[in-house]
């Protein structure tokens, strides 16, 4: 039992840095790039995806020894589109104001590559409880990743953060910032932050081994 | 690649088949089932959205109510009508008090979807709202953002025509300081309202 509480840990942290589906895998990059505008609306997309996700994780290792092979990426087409339009459906009655905003990206998260390769490479091999735990942390690291370049696109670009504005009248916002460009420009500096950390935490490891021997 | 493909001669057709119609029945038995929980509720947040709207490009107005064409007058509308129409705006006794026209036309990027308010007394418009519209952000968003912009539009001649000017230099009852740095997207919402009157207009003053 503590094994798996801890396998299940180890599967749960591995998307939240290590195997990052944005920093590290670049994965899901159409809503990264198209709805990191403000944060909340990046919030709001990395929810809607965790939902997915999680659902359809659970539900196809659940069903994984009986989905035939030759048609289980359809299965799991079929699995995702329906998480997605509930998604959809909700969003719609409860907060309509984030549908209007997110608009056509929610349907679109059918096509994130970040889900249907969970399920392919994840979840249709392992049992309901890891395939939970990754869907977990995949889910929490993409919406982390969402997050990270929302806020920052929204505090430069709109000089405000969740809406409240930071800098006073004064500030001429970078409008750029929340336009298409902006979304680029502000991903590749983020991906080169984190490249930055990760190679820096890669060569400590590595300093203290020569000083101990 | 990587994996040798195991032999599948057990896994027949049938079997594959099945599979799929069973996912697609219990995924349409799903979405079926949710679409009718939510429906109410979404029907109810537009309806709500809508009359928000009404009553901001209509000052005054306690209730509406939706008109459409028939035999050339306006007429109400009768329940779950999907033709094109405009709402009337009443006050407490139930008297017309204005017109909240919605119109549709090209913006910078995208379809712009307003609401205009109209009071055939003075012959005037009493509001404008953007009720969807994709605009450049920092810019063509100031159609919406911008209140002196939005000002513009309450007591605004509608007769013959409302002009868009350059800024500053709107001086006649009718004209429209245009936005700096978003006169593609002031125009369009201009002419948007000018060809939601020549419709209109006529049909509100002919009955």
């Amino acid at each position: 039992m503590a094994k798996d509480s801890s396998q299940a840990y180890a599967e749960f942290a591995k998307g939240l840095w290590k195997e990052n589906p944005v920093f590290v895998q670049v994965l899901g990059m159409c809503p990264m790039l198209a709805v990191t505008n403000s944060a909340i609306n990046a919030l709001a997309m990395g929810g809607a995806t965790m939902f997915v996700l999680l659902g359809s994780s659970l539900l196809i290792s659940l069903l994984r020894n009986v989905i035939p092979k030759q048609v289980r990426i359809s299965t799991y087409i079929i699995v995702i589109a329906t998480f997605v339009t509930l998604a959809d459906f909700t969003l719609k009655a409860f907060a309509p104001a984030l549908h209007k905003e997110l608009g056509a990206f929610i349907s679109l998260i059918v096509v994130n590559c970040l889900i249907l390769g969970r399920q392919e490479a994840f979840a249709s091999r392992n049992t309901v409880g890891m395939a939970l735990a990754d869907a977990m942390g995949m889910s929490a690291g993409f919406l982390f990743a969402l997050f990270c370049l929302g806020s920052a696109r929204e505090i430069v670009g709109n000089g405000s953060f969740f809406g409240f504005p930071l800098f006073g009248p004064n500030y001429e916002p970078w409008v750029i910032m929340v336009l298409p460009p902006g979304g680029f420009i502000m991903l590749g500096l983020i991906l080169l932050l984190f490249g930055a950390i990760k190679q820096a935490r890669a060569k400590r490891p590595s300093e203290t081994a020569r000083k101990a021997a | 690649m990587s994996r040798p493909v195991p032999k599948q001669a057990d896994v027949s057709l049938v079997k594959m088949v099945l599979t799929l119609t069973l996912a697609g029945l219990l995924s349409g038995l799903a979405l079926a089932a949710v679409y009718e929980a939510t429906l109410p509720r979404i029907k109810e947040n537009q309806r709500r959205a809508l009359r928000r709207a009404v009553f901001e490009v209509v000052p005054g107005a306690a209730d509406m109510k939706r008109m459409v064409v028939s035999n050339d007058r306006l007429t109400e509308a009768p329940e779950e009508s999907e033709e094109a129409g405009i709402y009337a705006a009443t006050n407490e006794s139930g008297e017309i008090i204005g017109y909240a026209i919605p119109g549709r036309g090209i913006g910078f990027q995208d379809f712009i979807d307003l609401l205009f308010g109209y009071d055939p007394k003075s012959g005037n418009l009493t509001g404008m709202q953007i009720l969807e519209s994709r605009e450049t952000p920092g810019l063509g968003d100031k159609i919406f953002k911008d209140a002196d912009f939005v000002a513009e539009f309450r007591e605004l001649a509608a007769k013959p025509e409302v002009v868009l000017v350059p800024n500053g230099t709107g001086a006649a009852p009718n004209e429209v300081d245009a936005i700096t740095g978003a006169t593609i997207s002031s125009r369009a919402v201009v002419k948007i309202i000018n060809e939601a009157s020549r419709e209109w207009l006529p049909l509100i003053e002919g009955g």
